[in-house]
């Protein structure tokens, strides 16, 4: 919403009159715009954790939460929430305690922190940087250090595997993840996230919509596969995985500070969806039309707002989808596919992205997308089948 | 400009802290997570100083990748609960001569200043900046880095291998 931001430059020029220094009024904003988007992570999260358990239930064939509230239960989660309030805050024996509270915390403010760069309309985002996808992608990756905080202060063994899993699992799906992310970024010649939404605005062969998904179908795909390894989603949920580790990294947490795991863990998927929805979705574009009463740009706004909502939620729902339909991987099967098939896959897309921008054949983008499917089919292919291994063997 | 001064003391302090932790610290793993912060409070340093992508990539590589590898290892290696490894070594002489040069050097290079430290360039946006000079001037210097870098990797896969 193009209002936003003059509102923001008014509420200065006032202030600016009345003589007040300008640290006063950019405190108030930076409170402000903290608290909505605090606001906005926890109702988003309630919403996502019973919406959830509605879709684990119906793919179960159940019905989930039906009680509290009255609708659907829909006031389940905030049961719920009250309930981690009241909890005893329980600290282990041997934990070491500083570590142990840091930890909560550095999982919920890396969290908290990518919401700076998220462009949720037009002109509506707390700050544009021109390093803006770069930042994102930086500040998740200090979840994975609380995670690792987590697990090992807890002292117990189960935490400190899920710790040690965690911390495989990350380095080996963040390479893939920020090289899937280069393609559109070349394309568009920009890392601010409102400049690669507007770079998205125009049309491929004046039919599709101009969104990267459709030249950069290969990048998309790696970066789904390595954003649900980044949030510990099933099918690598191995740092989690509550049939054989308990828990994992947060067996040892109850009450809020397992409540802020948890908002965290929600809060992450909203963040990987919208960088997705910026990067390869064409963030808020989508059709609209001038409301009846309202300034085209508000109108505009509005809409953005909207479409970025729907798509984001669809990619939350596809995660939600994916963790009831498959089954958890083994940890040696998860580093394999990250660097024998998501790395050489993500390498290629670059290099034939590349080579297609310096042709400066927009088409080939095609041809190249194309080649590159096949080549991932037939690596696959030509994989030897999965030899059975004995106990004990070495492979 | 007397606010950035004071973030940058700031920053400053709560490096040269979270450092100091590091070093000085006898738990291995609170010296690894102190050295995430000090790496933090770096890339605030880095913003500081207008080098945005820098601040970015040294969050992404040394927070999110080397200091996670380094944990990983330390977990691997020492038992979980060891909190009395050594932390400093008898090389007195040797690191009192190098910390004493590098203090000279410093306090020279700050007071007379040398070419290399006369200020950040003004730019509007550095990271293109940065591409095109890796890429053109500096690229035989960033070859050489990389090479290093895989002859390093080569070398520890053998170290690692003994089979």
């Amino acid at each position: 919403m193009m209002t936003f931001a003059s509102l923001v430059e008014r509420f200065y020029a006032a202030m600016a009159a009345w003589g007040i220094p300008w640290i006063v009024p950019t405190l108030i904003v930076m409170v402000i715009v903290v608290s909505v988007v605090l606001a906005y992570i926890s109702v988003a999260a309630m919403f996502m954790i019973w919406w959830e358990r509605k879709i684990s239930a119906h793919i179960q064939v159940r019905y989930g939460p039906m009680r509290v509230g009255g609708w659907h239960g829909w006031a389940q989660s905030i049961a719920d929430g009250i309930k981690l309030l009241l909890k005893e805050d329980l600290i282990p024996a041997g934990a070491d305690k500083v570590v142990f509270v840091l930890a909560p915390m550095v999982v919920f403010g890396a969290t908290v922190a990518a919401y700076v760069t998220i462009p949720w309309a037009p002109g509506l985002i707390v700050r544009d940087l021109n390093i803006g996808i770069l930042y994102m992608v930086s500040i998740s990756s200090l979840v994975v250090v609380g995670i690792i905080m987590a697990g090992w202060s807890s002292n117990n063994k189960y935490a400190t595997l899920g710790a040690l899993r965690s911390a495989a699992q990350a380095v080996s799906y963040e390479v893939p993840l920020v090289l899937s992310l280069l393609g559109p970024v070349m394309i568009a010649g920009t890392m601010s996230m409102g400049k690669l939404v507007e770079a998205q605005s125009g049309r491929w062969f004046g039919v599709l919509p101009g969104w990267f998904v459709f030249p950069q179908i290969v990048a998309f795909l790696i970066y789904f596969t390595c954003a649900l390894a980044e949030c510990n989603r099933l099918p690598f949920d191995i740092p989690e995985a509550e049939s054989e580790l308990v828990a994992g990294f947060h067996v040892e947490y109850s009450g809020m500070r397992f409540a802020m795991f948890f908002l965290a863990e929600y809060a992450n998927m909203f963040v990987v969806s919208a960088i997705a929805t910026t990067v390869f979705l064409g963030g808020w574009h989508g059709p609209w039309i001038p409301l009846p009463g309202l300034p085209r740009e508000v109108a505009h706004g509005l809409f953005g707002l909207v479409w970025f909502q729907v798509k984001c939620y669809f990619l939350i729902f596809v995660m939600m989808w994916l963790r009831w339909t498959l089954a958890r991987l083994r940890v040696d099967q998860l580093m394999a596919f990250a660097w024998k098939v998501l790395l050489p896959i993500s390498f290629a897309n670059l290099i034939v992205t590349g080579l297609v921008l310096v042709l400066g054949k927009q088409a080939l983008l095609y041809v190249g997308g194309i080649a590159i499917l096949l080549l991932a089919a037939i690596l696959l292919a030509a994989r030897p089948a999965a030899r059975t291994v004995r106990v004990g063997e070495r492979t | 400009m007397t606010l950035k001064l004071g973030i940058f003391y700031f920053l400053a302090a709560f490096t040269v802290w979270a450092a100091a932790v590091v070093v000085l610290g006898k738990n291995i793993v609170r010296a690894a997570v102190a050295l995430i912060f000090g790496f933090c409070g770096m890339a605030a340093l880095y913003v500081l100083l207008d080098a945005e992508f820098l601040a970015a990539v040294q969050v992404l590589i040394y927070v999110g990748g080397i200091t996670i590898l380094l944990l990983f290892a330390i977990m691997l290696t020492s038992r979980i609960g060891a909190t009395t490894a050594r932390v400093v070594n008898d090389q007195v002489i040797l690191s009192a001569m190098a910390a004493v040069g590098l203090l000279v050097g410093l306090i020279y290079a700050s007071t007379s200043g040398i070419p290399a430290m006369s200020g950040p360039p003004r730019l509007p946006e550095t990271t293109p900046f940065l591409g095109r000079a890796l890429l053109t001037t500096y690229a035989l210097p960033f070859e050489a880095v990389s090479v290093l870098l895989l002859a390093a990797m080569v070398g520890a896969i053998i170290l690692a291998r003994k089979e």
